[in-house]
């Protein structure tokens, strides 16, 4: 049986189409992928993301838990301010990726994908060693995103917090709709947006407040497969289809996260052999150069030999072309670089291009 | 949800407008609103042969990959040119301009095994009902 977020019933009253997703019942899409996917990129969209999960990491000693559980300098995060991250296991296979909030002095949030939550919470709690005091506060949080170059004034409505000072990736506490919330500068989509951290038992109240409050704007709610295809475009990965344990953040691209500098973390070790000696796979962004959807499993072809494969593809609704993320040997990694995409028998030609393939001026 | 009744249908959401002996094929109303927007269509050359029950192209929506099945048996001879630069159209008219290939039907007994507007409407409430 699959679980339901708090806003479950809201959704069905909104005519939701329902898939289960990571364990979850959730919201694929309201009216139309395509329609909800064009709300965000020219005015704003709602989400529910309350299948994440959050841990929270406190305590005098929270700090040096987190430098040892993720591989990026968590000293440099300071009061407010939210991170990108992964965590990684000793071979530096990435066991999850994450934003990191540091939300007190010594008090870290922690959002993590849903399928995950347990595994990190365990993978956590065993790294910790009764360092820190670990909570897994997913159920007691709902998460409501506002996304789109109309998510600034509809949130703004909402609270007397001054958005307009609040930087990306920055979050700050306050009432929204009435309610108690870290609102936070980050999102999936590529647009500017909020993500907003609510008590759960209250999350019906900013969900409503939001729809109404962005009418005028026209916001629409959005479900994950449009959450899909705007992270797709924006070039962000996806935990389970992009990275997961068989790859590391050196492969994934992720590599400027990763500070060696840090004397201990998990994973080092054998990410600094792998740098050494070199990766034998490497993520790349290919868009089509002849019709057909590059879908997550096809085979990449180069030069008459199978290379790889994709990991996550789809029909860029904004720029009108299949766009995918694949890994390949980086020596058909370049920008440039010619492939085909095994489709349905059918060998489609495809070029490496940079990612991301959709960026906001 | 819309069921002409001068169509006949298939168990796999294809829809038949017969003429003599040419069957004109598409995918119904309730099998365009299942699969959400429509993003690609592929469809079979001129003169391709097409068996009944078997794939003879392909829609994608944005979430998936979907084979259309022939209702019928028999020779392409026509094809539908614009729909792949339009894919949207099957969405928005399918059993008008999305209509996909024309078939010159082998065999006109198959038509026996297809769906009347009513039977298939009744076969769609099942399937719904079954979700």
């Amino acid at each position: 049986m699959p679980k339901r977020t708090p806003l479950y019933e809201t959704h069905r009253a909104l005519g939701a189409r329902l898939i289960e997703f990571g364990g979850w019942e959730m919201p694929v899409q309201y009216t139309g992928i395509l329609a909800e996917h064009q709300a965000v990129r020219t005015r704003a969209g709602l989400f529910d993301l309350s299948h994440m999960g959050e841990i929270e990491v406190a305590g005098p000693r929270s700090l040096d838990v987190c430098q040892e559980l993720l591989v990026t300098d968590v000293a440099q995060v300071r009061l407010g301010q939210a991170q990108y991250s992964v965590l990684c296991d000793p071979e530096g296979g990435i066991v999850d990726d994450i934003i990191g909030y540091r939300v007190a002095e010594d008090r870290y949030l922690f959002c993590v994908n849903a399928a995950n939550i347990e595994k990190d919470y365990d993978w956590m709690s065993t790294h910790n060693r009764g360092r820190a005091d670990l909570i897994n506060r997913s159920d007691e949080y709902a998460l409501i995103a506002v996304q789109g170059p109309q998510a600034s004034p509809i949130v703004q409505r909402l609270t007397t917090l001054d958005l307009t000072h609040l930087r990306r990736y920055w979050s700050v506490s306050g009432e929204v709709a009435g309610v108690s919330a870290l609102v936070a500068r980050t999102g999936y989509t590529g647009e500017d947006g909020f993500e907003l951290f609510v008590p759960a038992q209250l999350s019906t109240a900013v969900w409503t407040a939001c729809l109404d409050a962005g009418g005028k704007e026209g916001i629409a709610p959005v479900g994950l497969g449009a959450r899909d295809t705007l992270r797709l475009e924006a070039g962000y990965l996806l935990y389970g289809n992009d990275i997961d344990a068989h790859t590391t953040p050196l492969e994934a691209g992720l590599q400027r996260l990763v500070k060696f500098a840090k004397e201990q973390f998990l994973g080092r070790e054998a990410l600094l052999r792998q740098q050494a000696i070199g990766i034998s796979q490497q993520l790349i962004g290919l868009k089509m150069v002849e019709p057909g959807i590059p879908r997550h499993g096809y085979v990449l072809w180069h030069e008459e030999r199978p290379v790889g494969r994709v990991t996550s593809g789809t029909q860029s609704p904004s720029l009108g072309m299949g766009i995918a993320l694949g890994y390949v040997p980086p020596a058909c990694a370049t920008s440039g670089t010619e492939l085909a995409v095994e489709i349905r028998n059918r060998r489609a030609r495809a070029q490496v291009v940079p990612r991301p393939f959709f960026r906001r001026d | 949800m819309e069921f002409p009744k001068e169509l006949r249908y298939s168990q796999e959401h294809e829809w038949v407008a017969v003429e003599e002996n040419i069957a004109t094929i598409g995918i119904t109303d309730y099998a365009q609103e299942q699969l959400g927007d429509v993003v690609y269509v592929e469809l079979p050359e001129m003169g391709a042969p097409v068996t009944k029950d078997e794939a003879f192209g392909v829609v994608e929506s944005v979430k998936a990959v979907s084979d259309i099945y022939a209702p019928v048996s028999g020779t392409v001879v026509e094809i539908n040119i614009s729909l792949p630069d339009s894919p949207e159209t099957v969405n928005d008219d399918p059993y008008g301009d999305a209509w996909m290939i024309r078939v010159e039907m082998s065999d006109l007994g198959e038509l026996g095994d297809l769906m009347t507007a009513d039977q298939y409407k009744k076969f769609v409430a099942e399937e719904q009902g079954e979700e």
